[in-house]
């Protein structure tokens, strides 16, 4: 019952939003479904604690530990989101820059694209997973070209033709999983349940299963923002609104992440050679890598956080690839520490980019002495995502890195080398953009600050102690992941 | 040859298929490319009604049915329609070299039967041996893709690609649950219409629908 609530309130958000969504209230409004979600989503966790994981409406739909916090997570950072750009879409409208008609296509796509996520990490089927997974880039794609600038319209068709090809691969995957279940399962619904699936995955035959992972693989991987795939992404954040760049980078890459970690424990079961693992351990140290190095060149400071993502999904999938335990431990307290924390950097980025009235990193200086709670959310953002202690970041990439010490030592060099040059280009930039002389302007609306600093508040939260309950889950998902 | 009429059918519409795809790769007339990619469903419609009819599997006859609506009469209209109100009927690509085009193609054809191989040793359907030819139309798609240098014709790469992924899932299971079929095609009908808004968004702000004007952001 809850899932469908968890599910109704963005959906119906979606067509109210469609209808309403150039009103003067409609931020209201927005921000009024959103919450609903997330109390739904809540409600749904504490169910998960009492009964543990079960499916719904005929299989069609199912929770464990490992999606229950995600979908958490994501209704949560979704809510916070739309307080957030509540002023900060007005500021947008206040300065010309966006129609009512604009605002209508934005608000609706906006609980749309929420709604696209949580099915995506709801379903129980394979299938639907990838309808729910393109769901969401159609429901943003429009969203990137929102200010119908040149290089908005540029970022946006690069979005959709690359992330279309890349899940059109990724659906080539799903009909070769449906393939090789369905000579075990049967034709019919259950071959593409995860449930099912699950059930039987060591019989499932293994040449097609591993070609099978390849193709999903590289077509969620594309999503996910992985090296060489990447290109897409640093566009698509830096020529969206703020808040588009923010539920992008905090929410969606996890949600493919999740499509790829949930095949990859399914391919292993079938495979039995740690094939999935050493895959997902090259993609994602290419990515950081790669991230890593393009990050001291940045100009722009959307496009700068938006290489720290794809450093940060890398990462997640490395210590993903390596399994076990402690790793995979490590990997889902990352997803969610880095998706609270990027989504905090980019609400202040935002405002900060409002107040200068560029995202010329350059250009930006000062933000302390105009606003120092601006200034010391996007300092304090940066020391988190940079995973400076006691934040949260620090705690996972700590553990990620010893792992990776005594069961992949080759690969540390790699990791500690790109976490450096990281953190030097990003606290460079950042310190020059919080401290300094001032350029900034007067906002007409005031903007929402708190979001960043309850994310913050739980990232670091998230360093001292995580709660018995996420603990416990963490620790059922990596078990239920092997 | 002792096959049975039905499988001698989908050999047919299999080795159609793959011509289509050479032709769209060959076709600089824009026109031209949106009756090809008519055809395209016209054969996949086809195909799937003698797989229905073959093998008794009803669900694939509701498939089909979906297949004639939208591949075969909705997308082609749409995309007939905008080229119209765009005025770009008329429009040729000059810029690309078709036989080296179409080498690359020939060798995207032998890699995806080299691909198929070990998979359709397992499948135990009547039309295994087109799997292949499934793998090899969505390569030659993504090649079309590469090799475009305007929006339309990317588009229709997009589009043949999924039509050589709806060709894949019936060559391997008799197509996918009907849940998943009628997702997919919403996907694909709410993309083309967005990738309409596009092409006048583009062309409203560059005078064109070259997407060699769509490379000025950086690559850094």
């Amino acid at each position: 019952m809850e899932i469908l609530l968890v599910l109704g309130f963005p959906l119906a958000g979606g067509i109210v939003m469609a209808l309403v969504g150039h009103r003067h209230y409609a931020a209201e409004i927005n921000a009024l479904f959103s919450l609903a979600s997330f109390v739904a989503a809540l409600t749904l966790a504490v169910d998960v604690v009492d009964r543990g994981s079960f499916s719904d409406m005929d299989d069609l739909f199912f929770v464990d530990p490992f999606n229950v916090f995600l979908v958490t997570l994501t209704a949560f950072v979704t809510f916070t989101t739309t307080l957030f750009s509540r002023p900060y879409m007005r500021n947008e409208q206040a300065r010309g820059k966006l129609s009512p008609a604009m605002m209508r296509l934005y608000h609706s796509m906006f609980q749309i694209f929420g709604f696209t996520m949580l099915l995506a990490l709801l379903t129980n089927n394979i299938g639907i997973l990838w309808v729910a997974m393109e769901g969401a880039t159609l429901a943003t794609v429009l969203l990137v070209s929102l200010y119908r600038t040149p290089a908005s319209l540029e970022a946006a068709w690069k979005y959709f033709i690359l992330c279309g090809v890349g899940i059109a691969q990724a659906l080539f995957g799903t009909i070769l999983v449906y393939f090789a279940a369905e000579r075990v399962l049967g034709s019919g619904g259950t071959a593409l349940l995860w449930t099912h699936l699950y059930a039987v995955k060591t019989q499932l035959e293994p040449t097609v299963l591993g070609l099978a992972f390849v193709f999903l693989l590289v077509g969620y991987g594309t999503k996910v923002g992985l090296a060489p795939l990447h290109n897409w992404l640093p566009d698509a954040h830096a020529e969206g609104p703020t808040p588009i760049s923010a539920v992008l980078s905090g929410l969606l890459l996890n949600v493919a992440l999740y499509a790829v970690v949930r095949s990859k424990a399914l391919v292993d079961g079938a495979v039995g050679t740690p094939l999935a693992g050493n895959l997902m351990m090259g993609f994602g140290l290419l990515s950081v890598v790669v991230a890593a190095f393009f990050l001291p060149r940045q100009k722009d400071v959307k496009r700068l956080f938006a290489y720290s993502s794809i450093e940060h999904m890398g990462l997640t999938t490395f210590a993903f690839g390596m399994g076990g335990p402690v790793a995979t431990f490590a990997a889902l307290l990352h997803m969610t520490v880095h998706s609270l924390t990027k989504s905090a950097i980019f609400f202040t980025v935002g405002h900060a980019a409002q107040k200068t009235g560029t995202q010329i990193i350059d250009d930006i200086r000062g933000l302390i002495v105009t606003n120092p709670v601006i200034g010391w959310g996007l300092m304090f953002g940066t020391l988190a995502i940079l995973g400076l202690p006691p934040f949260g970041v620090f705690a996972s990439e700590f553990l990620i890195l010893t792992t990776a010490m005594r069961d992949h030592a080759w690969a540390t060099p790699f990791l500690l080398l790109a976490l450096g040059v990281a953190f030097a280009a990003v606290f460079k930039k950042t310190q020059g953009m919080v401290f300094g002389d001032t350029t900034a302007l007067r906002l007409p609306h005031s903007p929402a600050l708190l979001p960043v600093f309850v994310h913050l508040g739980l990232v670091l939260m998230l360093g001292l102690y995580i709660p018995p309950y996420l603990a416990a889950w963490y620790r059922q998902a990596a078990q239920l992941l092997g | 040859m002792n096959l049975p009429i039905h499988a001698q059918l989908i050999n047919l519409m299999a080795a159609l298929l793959l011509l289509i795809a050479f032709a769209m790769l060959s076709q600089r007339r824009i026109m031209s490319l949106i009756y090809l990619f008519a055809w395209q469903g016209a054969v996949l419609f086809a195909n799937t009604m003698i797989v229905a009819w073959g093998t008794g599997q009803t669900h694939l006859f509701y498939s089909a049915l979906i297949t004639l609506v939208l591949k075969v009469v909705l997308l082609p209209w749409l995309l007939h329609r905008l080229a119209t109100r765009l005025q770009i009927q008329s429009d040729v690509e000059t810029m690309i070299n078709i036989p080296i085009t179409m080498l690359i193609g020939i060798v995207l054809v032998i890699f995806a039967f080299n691909l198929a191989l070990p998979i359709s040793q397992w499948a135990q359907t009547i039309t295994r041996s087109t799997l292949g030819i499934a793998i090899a139309s969505v390569l030659l798609s993504f090649l079309m893709m590469i090799m475009r240098r305007k929006a339309v014709p990317q588009v229709i790469g997009f589009l043949s690609m999924e039509n050589g992924l709806f060709f894949a899932a019936t060559s391997t299971t008799y197509g996918m649950p009907m849940v998943v079929e009628l997702g997919i095609a919403l996907d694909v009908l709410v993309g083309t219409f967005i990738f309409g808004i596009f092409f006048f968004r583009i062309r409203e702000t560059f005078d064109s629908l070259d997407i060699g004007n769509l490379e000025k952001l950086k690559q850094d």
